[in-house]
């Protein structure tokens, strides 16, 4: 009795950031039964038989600021130094449908991406950059579709043909209800233009991920199990918006994939990403009946930084990155967006870029990791703390189930407010020094974590980039087709009031050079604007 | 004279929907027996500038992310001054500390980072609140 009870108030009981338990050492013992060989059901150890061997993660950095020449200067400057993939970093005006000269985006254009107002952009954001050999990811998810019609545009602009583009578009609304905030319309709404992108992209984009299931709950502070809880719960969401459209789940599963974030909780990482292959492997055969492997695989990118990362003696967030990207390559994951040591409070300057580009080329290149794959499967300790990871997930997944489901979870706050409570306990173990951040609390006695925050060179932003775009965006409605314009934003709007896919009058709307804020507000007359909750 | 409770307006203004920081805070003002308002994603300036008075708030607390302070603060001020208020204004978030000389030119009481301790902000807080709250009783008082 006595014991028990201190088992369970002794704070210093060494526990994962979800709070799973750790032992001093594993054995035989904790493991139930091995998981099957990778590249077979249900792909606990990796979802390739010879994983990287075969097909290396891709590199994908995280980029764009300013106007579309500095950003295509950067896209250029990356893969010159070996980068495989892009990943566009779009401004909070485009994210949310405002063009650079609306009242509402000043001080905010081309400070956290690049400005996009129309399909000009994105034609010189990807000018003289082969869109049929490189892929994109676009941090893009309220204006997903206008997004995703201005890349195929500029695709063709250049002679690559729809079905030959390869990308993604992140498309996932849930998340920005529960973590991110970057939505425009109602839920209802939300849902049914990302399941258009998701519909259009089956029947005409065979290369392209329609969306992006992403984990930003984990960023506003959600734990490591609450992160893939929450994440695959809004995953199993899609899955029943696409079969109540209609769509076969064998049709549309293979083109869902998943975006995580990675901290520096290093085991638990791994056992994280191996969990998730289980657990929506698992739930789409049992509960959905999806026969295709590539229906049952998850296939996930992520970020090695985020939250992990601090101000304080930024040089230090190297080393975190590297251990978070050596996470992932043993986590099996398809993609990697390595943060910059200044990401957590600048835009990147070419130095930092370059360095978090080296870290993934030498986790790649230098170790073994590559070249085996899960590398740590069979770890009593892993394997153990992935079973472990995997039964508190379906607990809380239970709870989702018991709230209404995730949409109804978002509807009503219980998941915000459970996300906040996370955060500031994190906040509170930060401070009482019980979760130690090198450099911020350890070792003790280092003073204000604010007053060291500034040892490296930041990059400055041009501050005319909002005079140039809104000096553009003036030429572009005088030279454009002004009826023409206006006829596709009037279809748009009509098809909206009915309840036929959008996608089409979308890229209408684009190839008359009508812009996001333009074709935002069509949308916004028909569905109206969400109200976020201001309760605590 | 009656003791009040100290009354805080967090705002999250700007188009970043990153609240963790407004949350947190605010969640940290609230266990300290302070009574916080919250603006909600994305509220607009002269939205907040109105509340705080409404509300009759002792402290605006702003949270900003995306580098749009300078142009969030400058408006803020602005609204402010046109009702009348002096209420002071703290804001927290990711501010370079090229900027902090020309926010506190326009007004602003206090700039925190991420590292910022909660009870650091808690106690200023309730400083700025207390030296804020006496000339304007006194000022607004019975003769």
């Amino acid at each position: 009795m006595k014991d028990a009870r201190r088992e369970v108030s002794n704070a210093a009981e060494p526990r994962t950031r979800a709070g799973l338990p750790l032992k001093p050492s594993y054995g035989p013992d904790d493991v139930a039964s091995p998981p099957p060989p990778p590249g077979t059901f249900p792909f606990t150890r990796g979802i390739h038989r010879d994983m990287y061997r075969g097909k290396p993660w891709t590199i994908r950095q995280y980029a764009g600021f300013g106007t579309p020449e500095e950003t295509r200067d950067r896209f250029r400057y990356l893969l010159e130094q070996g980068q495989t993939g892009l990943s566009l970093a779009l401004d909070l005006p485009t994210q949310l449908g405002l063009d650079s000269d609306d009242p509402r985006a000043e001080g905010e254009v081309g400070k956290v991406g690049v400005a996009v107002d129309s399909l000009d952009d994105v034609e010189r954001i990807f000018g003289g950059i082969p869109l049929d050999r490189v892929s994109t990811s676009m941090t893009i998810n309220a204006t997903a579709p206008i997004l995703l019609a201005m890349y195929e545009a500029a695709a063709r602009r250049q002679g690559v043909a729809p079905e030959r583009i390869s990308g993604t578009v992140q498309n996932d609304l849930l998340k920005e209800f529960g973590a991110r905030g970057a939505w425009i319309f109602p839920i209802e709404p939300s849902l049914r233009l990302a399941v258009d992108v998701i519909e259009d992209c089956v029947a005409r984009l065979p290369r392209f991920n329609p969306i992006s299931i992403a984990s930003h709950y984990r960023d506003a502070g959600a734990d490591p199990a609450e992160e893939l809880a929450f994440t695959l719960a809004a995953g199993l969401a899609y899955v029943e918006a696409c079969l109540a459209r209609g769509l076969a789940v064998d049709r549309f599963a293979p083109r869902l994939s998943f975006f995580f974030y990675t901290y520096t909780n290093f085991f638990e990482e791994v056992a994280k990403y191996r969990a998730a292959r289980r657990l929506w492997a698992t739930t789409l055969a049992d509960r959905f009946g999806a026969k295709e492997p590539a229906s049952l695989k998850l296939r996930a990118a992520c970020v090695c930084g985020g939250h992990s990362l601090t101000r304080a003696e930024p040089l230090n967030n190297v080393a975190r990155t590297t251990l978070e990207t050596f996470a992932v390559a043993c986590g099996g994951v398809q993609s990697v967006f390595t943060a910059a040591y200044d990401e957590a409070f600048a835009i990147p300057t070419e130095l930092s870029a370059r360095t978090a580009l080296r870290v993934q080329q030498i986790v790649a290149r230098e170790t073994e990791v590559a070249q085996v794959a899960d590398p740590l499967g069979g770890s009593y300790f892993v394997e153990a703390l992935t079973d472990a990871m995997e039964e508190r997930v379906r607990a809380i997944l239970g709870e989702v189930d018991a709230a209404g489901g995730m949409v109804e979870c978002l509807r009503t706050g219980w998941l915000q407010q459970r996300i906040a409570r996370s955060a500031y306990a994190q906040q509170r173990a930060i401070e009482s020094g019980a979760q130690p951040v090198v450099g911020v609390n350890y070792p003790p006695g280092l003073g204000s974590a604010a007053d060291r925050g500034d040892e490296v060179e930041a990059q400055r932003l041009s501050q005319t980039a909002a005079e140039e775009k809104a000096r553009g965006l003036r030429e572009l409605r005088a030279r454009r087709d002004g009826p023409a314009v206006r006829r596709a934003l009037d279809r748009l709007g009509d098809e909206a009031r009915g309840g036929s896919n959008l996608q089409e009058p979308i890229r209408e709307a684009v190839l008359a050079y009508a812009t996001v804020g333009e074709i935002t507000e069509s949308l916004r007359q028909v569905f109206g604007t969400y109200q976020p909750p201001t309760r605590l | 004279m009656s003791e009040r409770r100290v009354r805080v307006l967090i705002g999250k203004p700007g188009l970043d929907g990153h609240d963790r920081g407004a949350r947190v805070v605010a969640m940290a003002l609230r266990d300290a027996g302070i009574e916080v308002v919250y603006s909600g994603l994305r509220a607009d300036v002269s939205a907040i500038a109105q509340a705080a008075v409404q509300e009759d708030v002792d402290v605006i607390g702003l949270s900003i992310l995306s580098g749009a302070h300078l142009a969030i603060c400058k408006r803020l001020v602005a609204e402010l001054r046109e009702r009348g208020a002096t209420i002071p204004v703290v804001l927290g978030g990711v501010i370079p500390a090229a900027d902090h000389s020309a926010l506190r030119e326009l007004g602003v009481a206090a700039i925190y980072g991420p590292e910022t301790a909660l009870e650091v902000v808690v106690a200023a807080v309730r400083d700025l609140a207390l030296n804020h709250a006496l000339p304007a009783r006194a000022k607004g008082g019975p003769t």
